[in-house]
């Protein structure tokens, strides 16, 4: 866990599992829900813009606005409408093939 | 194909007491709803947040749990984790759910779709590290995970509630930046009589307020040009108040000026809309039982307009007598004699409504954006392109689309719509009624080809 994160968790004591984002290893409360989690990991940038390769991030946490998106799964999905998985590897959307091996 | 009697979307305090009422006076009810636990946004993982979390989060919140509580009853079929993609004639209700396309079919159809945040449009408002206020809430609804060193910007109630739940979890807001002037509570006044009528929550206003001036944290009111900074991510909030420029160091910013009828569904099935002049936005034609302009479907909690969430149980129980006394299940005079409290209960909620409508009116700053700032954030399409394209001709947003790609991104126009309306109407000097809004079309959210090779009847669904 970063100790950076610009978010504050509640105790919880819901088990961590290792979860891959970008590559990185990350140990995040198995169940939570993934954007909140990454949030908290101190992850800052979920994706780039097609249009633009803008930096963006969960901006509305209830599956409306499309900019938390991950690839997961072999799927672009909303991180805020997924939860965590063990072993869950999380791409920012068309990067995968840019460079990160362990996905 | 599984058939029920109504089909309600949407599992939050309008979505729950919709279905509660429904099975009790005798209908089959499917309810389908989005996220994987019920409470809607308002309520959200109320059955899960106990202990320190429903401290902070306060009784209001936990009352949520008497809703979810009524969903285990015989007659109501709750599908969680289904996303609604389809409505059609008949009704045909088509979904997604555990990567697997599903259909429903009902003779009636609840829309309890609930609110999405008014759109604030301000320079930076696109960096990561800028959220709405509702994702604050739902953080830490959710996840117990709260902003270290937030600013929130904006205007109305939500914002002090955020505030007082921060200084209650021990991470207060850095700063609250507001942007109603001192004008605006004199506007107000006007309303007064009604707001007293709903004092409790004036009441509950006044001690959020108190409790977050304890706590010490700096208020900035009739705060105009907000903007937020950072190259890579939110650093700072910059705006003016009372002549002065401020510039206030952060990791999180908030925004928050309103709450707005989420209509994508309603308007899928052309439900006929008009511009609400007090709450600054389009609303269905609604009656007062939440009956539409399209027979057989109802609209029921702020999906309807902006009313809160008790109000929200109220009309989704109203509609559910009015489908039950349609199909049959009661008379009209049962009908009436049930739903008489409930109308009068439901009034004394939305009592308050008028005034807080004028006591927190939308940022003018992001209803008209300055040029540079980014409208659809999804297209990365500017207020300064919109206007461009009025001076080509554009009359309306679906003419924007063409010209643009405005409202064409994944989010379906649900974070632009009213802005691009209030721009192309401004230039062209017409009503927004005249211009008019996005024609939405299924699928209203995004179905793979994957889910629909999977599709299978709720029958078998069921059997599992």
């Amino acid at each position: 866990m970063k100790t950076d994160s610009p978010f504050l968790e509640l105790a919880d004591d819901a088990p961590r599992v290792r979860v891959w984002f970008d590559g990185l290893p990350l140990d995040l409360p198995a169940g939570a829900n993934l954007a909140a989690a990454l949030l908290a990991a101190g992850v800052q940038v979920f994706r780039h813009t097609p249009v633009s390769g803008a930096p963006r991030a969960p901006f509305c946490m209830m599956g409306a606005c499309f900019e938390c998106l991950v690839e997961t799964g072999g799927r672009v999905q909303q991180a805020c409408m997924l939860e965590v998985e063990e072993d869950m590897k999380i791409a920012r959307p068309h990067e995968a093939e840019a460079g990160n091996e362990t996905l | 194909m599984k058939r029920c009697d109504l089909a309600i979307i949407g599992a939050g305090p309008a979505g729950m007491a919709a279905a509660a009422e429904a099975a009790r006076q005798g209908l089959s009810v499917t309810l389908l709803d989005e996220q994987n636990r019920p409470g809607g946004q308002i309520y959200r993982e109320v059955d899960r947040a106990g202990g320190p979390r429903g401290a902070i989060l306060g009784q209001e919140y936990l009352h949520g749990a008497t809703l979810t509580a009524g969903l285990g009853g015989a007659g109501i079929t709750h599908l969680p984790g289904a996303v609604v993609w389809a409505i059609e004639d008949g009704f045909r209700i088509s979904f997604s759910r555990q990567g697997r396309a599903g259909q429903v079919d009902a003779d009636r159809v609840v829309l309890a779709t609930g609110a999405l945040e008014r759109p604030m449009p301000v320079p930076g408002w696109t960096l990561p590290g800028v959220m709405t206020a509702g994702a604050a809430q739902i953080l830490l609804k959710q996840s117990g995970v709260l902003p270290r060193r937030a600013v929130l910007a904006g205007s109305g109630p939500l914002l002090y509630l955020i505030a007082a739940q921060m200084v209650r979890a021990g991470t207060p807001p850095l700063s609250l930046v507001e942007t109603q002037t001192g004008a605006s509570p004199l506007a107000a006044a006007r309303h007064l009589s009604g707001a007293l009528r709903g004092w409790r929550y004036l009441a509950k206003g006044l001690k959020m307020l108190a409790e977050i001036k304890r706590a010490g944290v700096p208020r900035y009111t009739g705060a105009t040009e907000i903007a937020v900074a950072g190259s890579t991510a939110a650093e700072a909030v910059t705006f003016r108040s009372k002549g002065q420029a401020h510039s206030i160091a952060c990791g999180t910013v908030l925004l928050h000026h309103g709450v707005v009828p989420n209509t994508q569904a309603a308007r899928s099935i052309n439900v006929p809309h008009v511009w609400s002049d007090a709450q600054q936005c389009f609303v269905p034609e609604t009656g007062k039982w939440g009956e539409t302009g399209r027979d057989g479907v109802l609209i029921a909690g702020d999906g309807a307009g902006i009313s809160g969430a008790m109000a929200a149980e109220y009309a989704g129980r109203i509609a559910a007598l009015k489908a039950a006394e349609e199909l049959g299940r009661i008379t009209a005079q049962e009908r009436d004699r049930l739903a008489a409290p409930l109308f009068s209960r439901r009034s004394r909620e939305t009592a308050v409504r008028p005034f807080l409508d004028a006591a927190y009116p939308p940022f003018a700053g992001a209803v008209r954006p300055a040029d540079s700032t980014i409208v659809c954030r999804c297209e990365e399409v500017t207020a300064g392109d919109i206007r461009s394209y009025a001076r080509l001709g554009c009359l309306g947003p679906n003419q924007a689309k063409a010209f643009g790609r405005a409202g064409m991104g994944p989010c379906q126009g649900r974070y632009c719509g009213l802005t691009v309306t209030a721009l192309l109407a401004e230039a062209n000097g017409q009503t927004p009624d005249e211009t008019g809004y996005y024609r939405i079309r299924p699928p209203i959210k995004p179905v793979t080809l994957g889910e629909l090779a999977a599709m299978e009847n709720l029958s078998a669904n069921a059997a599992e």
